[in-house]
């Protein structure tokens, strides 16, 4: 199972703890991870990213294995950690603030 | 019994204030979507336990909430809202054309009579009807699609449709606004509109008497005496006898007749009230003084009613969506501040007290009367 962690506000929104586990078939990508969990909580659909073009929301990031994923193509394949379940995918609300 | 329930959007949530018909001891929920901009909610007439919100923010976008219990429990419903075919370009502040972007939802108007219908004022400014409770919505294109679209340009809050009037003896017949394109009025359920600014003046504009172009802040109509509408323009309270067709301007001696809401009295058709604003730079009241003007005469003659409001170092805005009235035998006025305050008047104006004083910044306030 795919790990994601989710920010608090998607988590309410939701109705899950911090983390929700997802089975993605095939590729494990930002697009398979999104579309699994849009499928599993549709109530998420549009927030993380736009309902057409499937662009990534602005203030919204992607992390995994300390790294910043974000402006990776969608269709790149995620560490193997993540596909192994052994670290968890982190959708971020950007800090915005001053 | 009879009640009321006010429902409160904020910038960090939503609030329902509810009391019986005496409109004293109010019970307050929420925050409902705490952390988020609620910029409108709305109950159906059709069934008062039907409440649709606008929920947005700048991190993860607009969803749409309905409640089927009288706000008590929510469902995100549909909040995909996307143009009818391929948007094309309006006018952007520099003069250049920008595509048509969707960025929130303004405005919710539940239909007159039909629970499942409601329409919806988006930015950048467009109409979207649902008619399956919310789940899925559609453009009503005809209205962007109007040949003076692509001249539309937004003002200073984003270029956004904010207000929407359903005529209750013609549900065909709608009356919406946007900021700065001006009034309009489809005749045919949405399919087509046509502009209706004949008799506004805009000196902001390069031709302040253009068909299009004006920064409508709201407008509001008596439901026995629909063609009748008033306007609260950026400046300007105007008037229309013949369904927007032709406008008059009816501020008479209000102290700035800058402002953005509007109300009718629910029992008078010449009963209306406005929010003076001191002008559009400086978003607060005349002299630090928190008044609402009332007219009973349909304009031109105005009294302040100040009793239970703030008369000095009152620097508060009032919003376009943050000023509503009751249906009760003795009609209830209610407003809500961007200093977080919601007061209340139980006797059409004359007198009023804070039903809360601390919430975030109001940004809209509509009322239920329960039966």
């Amino acid at each position: 199972m795919i790990r994601v962690e989710l920010p608090a506000h998607l988590r309410t929104l939701a109705r899950v703890g911090r983390e929700v586990a997802l089975q993605v078939e095939g590729p494990v990508t930002q697009r398979s991870i999104l579309d699994a969990l849009e499928t599993q909580y549709p109530m998420l659909r549009g927030t993380i990213r736009d309902h057409v073009t499937q662009q990534r929301r602005p203030f919204v990031r992607f992390f995994a294995c300390e790294e910043d994923l974000s402006h990776e193509p969608a269709n790149a394949p995620l560490p193997d950690a993540v596909a192994h379940g052994t670290e968890p995918f982190l959708i971020v609300g950007a800090i915005a603030g001053g | 019994m009879s009640g009321v329930r006010v429902l409160v959007g904020t910038r960090k949530g939503a609030f329902a204030l509810t009391s019986d018909d005496k409109r004293e001891e109010w019970d307050i929920s929420g925050p409902h979507f705490a952390g988020w901009e609620v910029f409108h909610l709305k109950g159906s007439p059709v069934d008062q336990n039907r409440i649709y919100a606008s929920q947005s923010g700048g991190w993860f976008g607009q969803l749409i909430q309905r409640s089927d219990d009288g706000g008590k429990t929510w469902e995100p419903v549909g909040n995909e809202f996307t143009y009818d075919g391929i948007p094309g370009t309006h006018q952007w502040y520099d003069g250049t054309q920008h595509p048509w972007k969707f960025a929130r939802v303004w405005h919710l108007e539940p239909s007159l009579t039909d629970v499942d219908t409601i329409y919806a004022g988006v930015e950048d400014a467009a109409m979207f009807r649902s008619t399956d409770g919310g789940k899925s919505w559609q453009e009503l294109s005809g209205l962007r699609c109007h040949p003076s679209g692509a001249s539309w340009q937004p003002g200073a809050g984003g270029m956004c449709l904010h207000t929407i009037v359903i005529d209750p003896t013609n549900p065909k017949r709608i009356y919406i606004a946007i900021s700065a394109a001006g009034a309009f009025r489809t005749d045919d359920g949405g399919e087509t509109w046509q502009p209706i600014n004949q008799g506004l003046k805009s000196d902001f504009m390069p031709n302040p008497e253009a068909e299009v172009g004006h920064c409508v802040h709201n407008l509001a109509i008596h439901g026995s005496r629909p063609d009748v509408v008033f306007m609260q323009k950026h400046w300007d309270v105007m008037r229309s006898d013949n369904a927007g067709d032709m406008w008059h301007e009816v501020s008479g001696n209000l102290p700035s007749d800058f402002g953005f809401p509007i109300a009718v009295h629910a029992h008078e058709p010449d009963t209306i009230y406005v929010v003076p604003i001191k002008s559009d730079s400086e978003h607060f009241p005349p002299d630090g003084k928190l008044r609402v003007y009332r007219s009973r005469t349909g304009g031109n003659e105005w009294e302040a009613l100040t009793d239970g409001l703030p008369q000095n170092d009152c620097y508060v805005n009032v919003l376009r969506d943050a000023m509503a009235v009751d249906s009760l035998d003795s009609c209830g006025i209610y407003f809500g501040t961007t200093g977080g305050q919601v007061y209340a008047s139980a006797n059409g104006g004359d007198s009023w007290s804070a039903i809360v004083r601390d919430l975030p910044a109001v940004l809209s306030v509509e009322v239920q009367t329960l039966r």
